[in-house]
């Protein structure tokens, strides 16, 4: 008996791979916004952070006696001003808590729905489509989380910096670093959320169509 | 009349290995099955009754044994090749309904279709026109949550024939439902298989399935204790109860 009349399977085309992928999302969207909420914490950190060094440097770049006061005043080490190594630390930390709770939002959001992955291969979905739909829809909370994370890191450093040092932030405000800092943070948050989404859709599409039968507990 | 073979089932055994004890599912189960019947398999759980079920179904591979379909073995085809069989040659239908929570009715039947090759348009149009057959056509927009257990297994039922399958598989599908929406959902099962002359294999505990039955069979101990035609059903029925639920 030939193998050769049953075709191989169909691709599904992008665009309903993101619709399914939205879908899911949409519907957990409580518990997406709490994963978000780490990404967005972590991130918000990591641009204050940036930022805030970029600004703090312009203002040592003026040399004016007026603002020395104010920095010193803040506690900035006119003399010395360098990358701190305990900040990096605490960055780093919070960046690794983020990828730790996307994955395990992510774990959980496939353990639930170990049935409907069944399911859907008994409609005929195969494992690419699983991946692609599970690694969107992970991707896609972290990518979001990451944008306003990186907004809102801005916004509260440069809200900081005016308030210690009046106008004289917006004479040097230092845009190319800033700029370069919204996009280190946009770059490290989406590679965090895209490598963080990897292990859960994998896993995900290991899934048999035979767990559509399940009884859940 | 001439019956026509669909699937063939041919020694299947299953073998689950739970630590150091092995546990014998399937020891050796042979049956052919027609095209254009309605099979019930019936067994008390732990008879091997689901694995068999699933096994014929495609959705789960025997330690030993064939299953073929329309003269395919199940085993000689790769992972993509059963992916389209399970989408084109078979409906499958779930005693708990399985229909995608965050998909509207239109959206859980028109997915199957999508996935069958069809743009989302085109598959969203042979959607609708199957949940209008079964008597859903208003409710097409509504979720899963928003329909009564009868309107969803009737989605679920619109799903497993939007790709005109050959083959339905249904386990347990009046399991759920009350004695009166069972009612429906099987007469609904038998005119599909009559007008369509699609075969429909159910593992069930519903007496009322046997009266839609032209073949049941039961496994007991991982092996067909029994199986029985039609007529010779209708005789037995005050036995039925017995074997059964025993």
């Amino acid at each position: 008996m030939d193998a050769v009349n049953i075709p191989l399977q169909t691709k599904v085309p992008w665009a309903v791979v993101f619709s399914v992928s939205w879908g899911s999302l949409r519907r957990r969207i409580f518990r997406a916004m709490i994963t978000m909420i780490g990404v967005v914490l972590g991130i918000a950190f990591l641009t204050y952070m940036l930022v805030n060094d970029s600004i703090v440097k312009a203002l040592l770049a003026m040399k004016n006696d007026a603002v020395n006061a104010l920095l010193q005043k803040a506690g900035v080490d006119i003399l010395q001003s360098g990358t701190d190594t305990m900040m990096l630390l605490l960055i780093g930390l919070s960046l690794l808590t983020c990828l730790v709770g996307i994955i395990n939002a992510m774990l959980m959001a496939v353990a639930e729905r170990i049935k409907e992955i069944g399911t859907l291969k008994c409609l005929g979905a195969e494992d690419g489509f699983i991946v692609k739909t599970y690694f969107i829809e992970s991707s896609l909370q972290g990518v979001l989380g990451t944008v306003c994370g990186a907004l809102a890191g801005l916004l509260v450093a440069v809200a900081v910096n005016v308030l210690a040092y009046g106008g004289f932030v917006f004479q040097v405000f230092p845009w190319l670093a800033v700029v370069k800092a919204e996009l280190l943070a946009f770059f490290i948050g989406s590679i965090m959320s895209v490598l963080a989404s990897i292990a859960p859709a994998y896993w995900a599409a290991r899934k048999q169509p035979v767990d559509a039968m399940r009884v859940e507990e | 009349m001439m019956m026509e073979l669909i699937i063939k089932a041919e020694k299947l055994t299953k073998i689950y290995t739970m630590g150091a004890e092995k546990v014998y599912a399937l020891r050796g189960v042979s049956l052919d099955i027609f095209r254009g019947t309605y099979v019930s398999i019936m067994g008390p759980s732990g008879s091997g009754k689901s694995t068999f079920f699933n096994i014929v179904g495609g959705l789960d591979q025997p330690t030993s044994g064939e299953v073929t379909m329309d003269g395919q073995r199940f085993g000689d085809l790769s992972s993509s090749q059963m992916a389209w069989v399970r989408c084109h040659k078979v409906g499958y239908i779930f005693q708990s309904f399985n229909l995608i929570p965050s998909m509207t009715a239109l959206e859980n039947v028109a997915i199957a279709r999508v996935f069958s090759g069809l743009t989302p348009a085109a598959a969203r149009k042979d959607a609708a026109a199957v949940l209008e057959q079964v008597g859903l056509g208003h409710r097409l927009h509504h979720i899963p949550a928003e329909l009564s257990g009868g309107q969803q297994q009737r989605v679920a039922i619109a799903r497993a024939m939007v790709n005109k399958p050959e083959v339905i598989l249904a386990d347990e599908p009046t399991g759920n439902l009350d004695l009166h929406t069972g009612e429906e959902i099987i007469n609904l099962l038998g005119k599909m298989q009559k007008e369509m002359n699609i075969t429909v294999i159910t593992a069930t505990h519903d007496m009322k399935m046997l009266a839609a039955s032209d073949v049941v069979v039961w496994i007991r101990d991982g092996q067909i204790a029994r199986t029985a035609k039609r007529d010779e059903i209708k005789i037995e029925v005050g036995t039925i109860d017995g074997n059964t639920l025993a």
